[in-house]
Order: structure tokens, then sequence, then C-alpha cells
């Protein structure tokens, strides 16, 4: 490939250029109006505006974005996470106007967007996957009926749901009754599709994930699997690679699963298969992210990979660089998503960043679409930087980031640096046998 | 007339009254959306829905009058 178009913006735009210059790649960024001054625009071979602030007036603009990727005469694009990463329209789109998706193929961005399909195709694979429904739940009657049969908590889902959005945890019938219209209609909003479905909740769970790739010859590697425990509304805060807690037959089983679950579907490029994992250690499928993750960096830590790059390579046809063998880990990286929002509420915080503070230095990766004097708008994600911190041992990883996040500051706006710190002094985080309902049972932070 | 107002900049996801409703203190009348999240705006009395000058899509900003209660 010669030239990308990157149909996104901050951090990941920077994060995807960077690997491109290395390689000699020109990439062409496309901006809003929102984010014209952001640095990410300025790295960039050629930058194209691409419309008004709002997502669906810019970077979810399928037409505007097809008619830059002509006009620069681009090989490929990159969706980045987010936005159209994991719309199989705008895949099937570029495909149309001759362009290669750098991702999956569009039948596999399909079948793994819609939670119920893709709990089909793991349970053909004989991939475990949560106890729950197979079909579309009809009416509330019949959630009802069915969340008996699983037994309570149950999980209420949108089929089409991510990122957190479109699910419920009931806790008895009245929850259901509460929330399954809402849910719905909210599934109908957000994700163009109504189909619901409900799942066993599995409490003091642990959100296990592993990255796999695969290439269009039929290979697939994993590259070992990364605990995301640490969450809020349902978001990821915190991950660490390789998961602490966890015995080597795990590890073991979980990769091979992921792999088995990605030759069933034929995968090529990058992905991730999520699992929640109970406290003896049985996993369950959740789901399948069919991109490149935010929280990729840990693994390219504990690796020497460079995802971005093995992702140019498997979308221009060539095989993977490395085979499973070849793929080793070593030390431990632990990702902290730094939030424009409040530390106590985790309530968003935009405006402009009058102090920025977050140096590059060894043992620490610093991904960031933002700096000082730059104004973070309401119009997108919170996510402002990702301080990826590594060390040989999980212990002098946790060392390292105590004090760099205790030197670290980012002022104008509130974020949720004061949370991560103190995420990182409570005995569950240090023993590594935390759950996703850690921040929970957090003390509230009182400065 | 008592004003209502956006705690914060954002878009206008969902207006759940109509003119003319009686609205009860901590009622939810507007979702506002501002980085991904979904912002329930409540109302502080009790009221009828005299005006509403949003309309949902439209971005408010931290500060603009949603709707007044009589």
């Amino acid at each position: 490939m010669q030239k990308i178009l990157i149909a996104n913006r901050g951090e990941i735009a920077e994060r995807i250029i960077r690997t491109c210059q290395r390689l000699g790649v020109e990439t062409v960024a496309i901006y809003s109006d929102a984010d014209k001054d952001l640095p990410y625009v300025q790295q960039a071979t050629v930058a194209r505006h691409v419309g008004e602030a709002p997502p669906q007036k810019s970077y979810l603009n399928v037409e505007r974005i097809l008619e830059i990727a002509k006009e620069e005469n681009v090989d490929g694009v990159h969706p980045g996470y987010g936005f159209l990463s994991e719309n199989g329209e705008f895949a099937q789109a570029l495909q149309d106007a001759g362009l290669t998706f750098i991702g999956p193929s569009v039948d596999v961005i399909k079948l793994m967007g819609d939670k119920l399909s893709s709990r089909r195709a793991m349970i053909k694979a004989g991939v475990p996957v949560v106890p729950g429904s197979e079909q579309p739940v009809e009416s509330l009657e019949e959630a009802l009926l069915l969340a008996e049969e699983i037994g309570f908590p149950v999980m209420l889902k949108a089929s089409g749901g991510g990122g957190g959005i479109g699910m419920h945890r009931c806790e008895n019938k009245q929850d259901i009754e509460n929330t399954y219209e809402q849910t719905k209609k909210r599934a109908k909003a957000y994700f163009k599709n109504e189909d619901m479905f409900i799942e066993k909740y599995v409490g003091n769970a642990k959100h296990i994930e592993v990255q796999i790739f695969g290439d269009a010859h039929g290979n697939v590697v994993h590259m070992f699997e990364r605990n995301c425990s640490v969450q809020r509304r349902n978001q990821k805060v915190i991950e660490e690679a390789q998961s602490p807690a966890m015995s080597e037959e795990t590890r073991i089983k979980i990769c091979e699963a992921a792999v088995l679950a990605a030759k069933e579907v034929g995968y090529k490029n990058a992905g991730t298969v999520e699992f929640i994992m109970d406290e003896e250690e049985n996993f369950y499928f959740l789901e399948m992210n069919t991109r490149l993750q935010v929280e990729h960096p840990i693994t390219e830590c504990i690796t020497g990979l460079d995802l971005v790059e093995w992702q140019l390579h498997v979308a221009a046809g060539e095989r993977l660089p490395l085979q499973q063998e070849e793929i080793t880990s070593a030390g431990h990286a632990i990702e902290f998503r730094l939030y424009a929002e409040d530390p106590v509420k985790f309530f968003p915080s935009p405006g402009l960043i009058t102090k920025w503070h977050l140096p590059s230095v060894e043992g620490v990766r610093v991904d960031s679409g933002y700096g000082p004097d730059l104004k973070v708008t309401p119009f997108y994600d919170p996510m402002i930087a990702k301080i990826i911190v590594s060390g040989e041992t999980r212990e002098a990883a946790i060392n390292r980031a105590k004090k760099y996040l205790t030197a670290a500051s980012v002022e104008g706006i509130k974020t949720n640096l004061p949370f991560l710190i103190r995420a990182l002094e409570t005995e569950q985080f240090v023993s590594g046998h935390y759950h996703t309902g850690f921040i929970q049972s957090m003390n509230p932070i009182t400065t | 007339m008592k004003k209502v107002e956006a705690a914060m900049a954002g878009t206008v996801w969902k207006v759940l009254v109509e003119v003319g409703d009686e609205v009860t203190a901590g009622q939810t009348v507007i979702i506002l959306e501002s980085m991904k999240m979904e912002i329930p705006v409540e109302v502080m009395m009790d009221g009828k829905v005299a005006s509403i000058s949003t309309a949902e899509g439209e971005f408010v900003n931290d500060g603009d009058v949603l709707l007044e209660l009589e």
C-alpha cells in the first residue's frame, strides 16, 4: 500500500500515521470543524475537511469519506476503532469502489456485528457461550419466561449493541418489565436493529479478551490475552496484559478457543475475541470485535509487534508475518485511559485544556490526540490519552505507573487521573484479583 | 415561569414531554448526549410545560434554556 485514508480522528489517527510514516506509506487524514486544530491533522501527509462537528455529518458520512478517498486516489482505508470500523455497509461501499478496507471481510463484520448470529456461530464452533437465548425475544412475556428459565440475574441485550450501550442487568421480573421497551427503543435508535436477547449474568466476573490475527490464506494466530475488568458503565478504564490471577492452563485454553472462533468464521486482519470468566475460571464467549482495539498497545508492549503494520500487510494480501510459535510475550503492560470526566461521578467534562504534562519517558508510552491549548468538545468520546506503562514484572509496572500518574497533570478540564491513581492503591488491583464490579466496590474519592 | 437550562453542552437526544404536560420534581424531561454519554435533564419542581425551546438533534450549550415551566 502506498497511500491510505484514515477514517477516524484524534489518538488513533495519530497512532496509524506513526506506523505509516515508518513504513513510508502516505496518509490522508479527515477532520471535522471541531477537530481542525488537533495534532493528527498536521501529522498526516494530506488533511481533508470532512464536515461539521456532529459525527453523522463528518466521521460517519460514508458518501463524503468515499468522495475524499477517490479524489486522493488512496489504496485503502483504515477505519480505526468506533465510528465506521465495524460497519459492514461501509466496508462494502469501499469494496464496490475498488478500495481496500483495512479490516476483515464484509460477511464477517456483519456476522459478528450481530450478537445473536455470532453466538450461534460460536456454538457451532464448539466455543463456550454464556447461557441464553439463541433467537431474538419477541415479546416482554417471552423475555420474562426465558429469564425465569435461565435464572436471575440476567442481562437484557440489544443484538446490535456494543461499547457498553444497549444492555441492562435485570435482578428480577420487575426490572425486565421496567426496561424492556426502553432498551428495545434505544436499540432501534442506536443500532437500527431492535432485536433483543437474554443472557445469564455472570457475577464477580473477569473480562478477558484475546487478540487474534488472521490472513487471507487461512492462517490464524493469537497474541495472548488482556484483562479488561476495570470498567465503568460497561466501558473499559484500565487494561493489562497478560492477565494477572489466571492459571497457565486457562490461558492456553482461552487463547485456543479464540483461535478456534476466528478460524470458524474465516477471520482475516486484527480482531479480538471477548470472554467473560467466572471465579472458577470457566470462560464464555461474549462478542467479537472486528477491528483494532483501543487497548492494542499493551499487546504490542508484551509481544514487541506493531499491530497496525500487520494490518497493512494482511490487507495487502500478504501472509501473517509470524507463525504462532514465533510470537512470544515478555514483561507486563498496563494501559490507563485518561478521560475528560469527573473522577468521582464519571460525568463528561469538555472544555479547554490549559495545562498538559504527559511526557514520554522510559517504560511509558503515551498515545494521545490532544495537547495544551486544545479544546475537548462534547461531540466525541471523552478519551483524551492512553498511558501505557510497561515493566519487567507486574509489580514494576504498577510502581512505575504510580510514579508517572502522580507526576502527570492535565488542567482546564476535569480528568479521571485521581481515579486512576486511587485504583492503583487498592488491595484488589494490586493483588490482581479484581472483577468487573471493582469500580463500584471502591471507596469514593474525596479529594 | 421557571426556566430549565442545560447543565452542559451536548446534543438533544430525546424530548420526553410536550407543551401542556404536567411534570413533577425529579422527572426527566430531556435526554442530552455529550461525549457519548446520555445526560438526563430533570425538573426541580412540579409544574406544567409552557414552552419547549429545543428539538431532537439540536446542539445546545451549557446554560441554554431548554424549556419553561409554569
